[in-house]
């Protein structure tokens, strides 16, 4: 419990890091014995501290092997993986990202190496792309409430609701909602962009959340910190991952499955193609494919609990049709597209003054 | 090679028709194959060409523009399109009017040389994959921007790959099956086919030697050719051995009494002590020996004429040289010095299909009988009579009478106390030459007189020649 929390504690120092954009790793830490035989270097988005215990298992079972984990801000993850593509001298063995549409253009692009086996045959079709590119997590977008602040009636099920909470003059809302500003986060324009193509209502949404000054910020930790700490009421497309890590040590937020639909993401996994250890960089996606690899992910939250339908979470239970996975198709790469982006993001700031 | 030929000659029929039917399906089969993939490929092309200038349709029509500059917004739809070949890259390009890439990949060439403007495809690469672009072009006439923008969406080919492989799969699937109904089907065919063979040999096997009547002909009509030539063969046999038995039966019946007559002439001169009966009676026996040589002379000369009728070769006679032939041989002269004979034959050819020994010793035959019983003038001749060609000999005499006539023709019987020196047997032999070579005995008192026998035959060029 204690090293649990301290790993929470940890990830908040980590997610605060994620502020500050560089071009270079954010951290790095080596698994496994020193004088292995073998290394692979594992490049992820995913904060070590929370992928570190699936790596332990994958490596319990491989003595002699070392697996270097280098974590990187999604963007400058792409940006190096698809210079290093180019230029055919990727050092990294695997590449797992929550930006799935970098990845998914990184595929397009003829920077992964293919496999296929059993494990990878039985994933669904929206989870993996061209044998080259596999969803290994489930993890959902969700609303985060304060508990203490909002009051029980008012707690939003679905969009529709929170469009309500913010329609009246002078609701107390105003002002205290936030959402990721999607121009600095990777994952903040996947959501909102995925949200753009679900359903209508995020233009309402977006309309609504610029009527009442809506916060546009950075940052999973900083979101779900500041609605902890009541400086603002709700939070909108949070990570449930994150969210639900923090809520095991601080349960002032509440979280919400909306009951319309929730995007669910799967980070995405990738084998760069100038791999040079391909069969152990395999072994380890077969790993994650695997009952032992999914409990590991589960343990580490990254395959949503709360996406267990019949399970009583104190999250809501949804039906399966409202859980709308990001699937991994070359539609994705809409979202990288530059005039797009342009477009959307205009959008966006017609919406959210640049601060 | 020839030892293969050979070998192929005497393999069995299930194997020639097996190996007919082996060549058959390989080559169909490949020649099939070979069409099934060229359809699947032009139909996996046409099929997903639609699909690239679908999207590169919708992607240049969501195109606008904003104060000078292209806006645009990538209608999901378009690549959800594209998506519909699950495992292929995408690649787009959208070029502006001044040549610049607005959006998408650099990558994409457009080929410099497209000869016709107006083809909206090409094929090049991308990112080393084999790939297939459409390229859809969109005039903008505003105020601000004046030009020709250019949408170019490309794939790769795996799922044409893998619906060409599909469409001949199922080709191929369809081939093995009716290539299997095939064989089977010439299975059945040869069965069946040769099933009347083995009935007939059974047949034959079970047969009762002394049985030559016909086979059974309800066979397929090409094994009905050997069942004929079987028949036929069977009914030759059959005549001669018919005609062997009428032979001795005839010769055991011309020859008793005869014999007969000789044994009581000998008894009686045994007997017989008076020296001029005695002169009478070996007169009278050395008369009814030189009768009864004779009488052989013309049974084994119907004998011969019998057996060649049946067994000689059919060849072309002129019926003149039969007739100068005769004539010629003027055995005549010798036997009746009295009588006159003379020879009529014509001008032109008269070709029958017949055998010579055979056909002079009928006409020789008949000129005895006019010799003997008829009267001076005799004529021995060859003519041509409508459409047949006859060889006769003619007297002037009156001929037998009406009721001997109508007897005549038949099997020989010499019931007639005149005629017992054999002129029936002279006729049956001109009979039986007449009908081993198709042709009729033609016996007949003349308008102007006269009687004369003919041997008429169908001319051997009319239809008959073979």
């Amino acid at each position: 419990m204690m090293g649990l929390l301290r790993s929470l504690v940890l990830n908040a120092i980590i997610f605060a890091g994620l502020l500050s954009a560089g071009q270079a790793q954010e951290l790095v830490k080596s698994y496994g014995p020193e004088d292995a035989s073998e290394t692979l270097v594992l490049r992820s988005t995913t904060d070590i501290e929370v992928f570190g215990p699936v790596v332990d298992a994958f490596l319990s079972t491989r003595p002699g092997l070392k697996i270097i984990y280098e974590q990187w801000g999604s963007n400058d993850l792409y940006e190096l993986s698809r210079k290093e593509c180019r230029d055919g001298a990727s050092v990294a063995d695997l590449v797992i990202s929550s930006g799935v549409h970098q990845m998914v253009k990184l595929v397009n692009e003829a920077c992964a190496a293919a496999y296929s086996s059993r494990q990878t045959a039985a994933l669904p079709e929206a989870l993996r792309w061209r044998n080259e590119l596999w969803g290994i997590t489930r993890e959902p977008a969700v609303i985060i409430y304060n508990r203490d602040l909002v009051p029980e009636q008012d707690v939003p099920r679905t969009r529709f609701d929170l469009l309500d909470l913010l329609r009246p003059a002078g609701s107390p809302y105003a002002g205290r909602v936030a959402t990721y500003d999607i121009e600095r986060s990777g994952l903040g324009y996947l959501f909102a962009f995925s949200d753009a193509r679900e359903a209508s209502t995020f233009g309402a949404l977006q309309e609504s959340f610029g009527r009442t000054q809506a916060v546009s910020t950075c940052c999973s930790a900083d979101i779900i910190r500041n609605v902890a700490e009541g400086r603002y009421l709700l939070a909108y497309n949070v990570l449930g991952s994150y969210a639900q890590g923090y809520q095991v040590s601080d349960d002032r937020i509440g979280i919400v499955l909306p009951s319309d639909y929730t995007i669910v993401l799967s980070r995405a996994l990738m084998i760069p193609k100038t791999s040079t250890h391909f069969e152990r960089a395999a072994e380890f996606l077969d790993f994650l494919l695997s009952d032992a690899g999914v409990f590991a992910l589960r343990k580490a939250l990254l395959i949503s609990p709360m996406l267990d339908t019949e399970d009583g979470s104190e999250a809501e239970t949804l039906s399966s049709t409202a859980l709308r996975p990001i699937s991994l198709s070359p539609a994705l790469m809409v979202a990288l597209d530059k005039l797009t982006r342009e477009t959307f993001l205009r959008r966006w700031r017609s919406t959210f003054p640049a601060p | 090679m020839p030892d293969f030929l050979q070998r192929f000659d005497r393999s069995s029929l299930t194997l020639r028709v097996a190996f007919g039917v082996t060549l058959l399906l390989v080559i169909g089969g490949l020649l099939v194959s070979i069409a099934a993939f060229a359809y699947g490929r032009e139909a996996a092309r046409s099929a997903y060409d639609r699909l690239l200038l679908g999207a590169a349709n919708d992607i240049a029509s969501s195109i606008a523009i904003l104060d000078g500059r292209a806006v645009l917004e990538l209608p999901v739809s378009a690549f959800e399109l594209l998506a519909l070949a699950p495992d292929d890259r995408i690649g787009y390009r959208i070029i502006g009017p001044d040549g610049s890439t607005l959006t998408g990949y650099d990558e994409i060439i457009v080929p410099s040389e497209r000869g016709n403007s107006r083809d909206r495809f090409f094929d090049g690469t991308f990112f080393g994959e084999d790939a297939r672009f459409a390229i859809v072009t969109k005039r903008f006439a505003e105020r601000t921007l004046n030009g020709t923008m250019q949408v170019i969406v490309g794939q790769t080919l795996k799922a044409r790959e893998g619906m060409a492989y599909e469409i001949t799969r199922q080709a191929v699937y369809v081939l093995i099956i009716s290539g299997f109904a095939m064989a089977c089907l010439a299975a059945v065919v040869v069965w069946s086919v040769l099933r009347p063979l083995k009935t007939i040999a059974g047949g034959l096997r079970d047969r009762d030697p002394h049985d030559l009547t016909p086979l059974d002909t309800a066979v397929p009509k090409e094994t009905a050719v050997m069942i004929k030539a079987l028949n036929g063969f069977m009914a030759r046999l059959d005549r001669q051995m018919n005609s062997m038995r009428h032979l001795i039966s005839d010769t055991a019946h011309q020859l008793r009494t005869p014999v007969a007559a000789l044994r009581a002439q000998a008894d009686l001169l045994a007997d017989e002590a008076d020296p001029e009966r005695r002169e009478k009676i070996a007169e009278r026996i050395q008369s009814r020996s030189a009768g009864l040589g004779r009488l052989l002379d013309q049974l084994l000369s119907q004998a011969l004429v019998v057996h060649r009728g049946d067994s000689a070769r059919r060849e072309e006679v002129d019926l003149r040289d039969i007739a100068l032939e005769v004539f010629e041989e003027g055995d005549h002269r010798l036997l009746f010095p009295d009588k006159d004979v003379s020879l009529n034959v014509g001008e032109v050819p008269l070709p029958v299909l017949a055998d010579a020994p055979s056909l002079s010793e009928a006409l020789k035959n008949l000129l005895n009988n006019a010799l003997k019983y008829g009267e001076a003038p005799i004529v021995v001749g060859a003519a041509k009579e409508g459409g047949s060609l006859c060889i006769y000999a003619q007297d002037a005499g009156g001929g037998p009478d009406a009721e001997a006539l109508s007897l005549l023709g038949e099997r020989f019987s010499n019931d007639t106390p005149t005629r017992q020196s054999g002129s029936g047997l002279g006729l049956a032999i001109a009979h039986s030459v007449a009908c081993a070579f198709g042709g009729t005995l033609d016996l007949a008192n003349l308008e102007q007189g006269g009687f004369r026998a003919a041997l008429v035959f169908k001319a051997a060029h009319d239809g008959q020649s073979q």
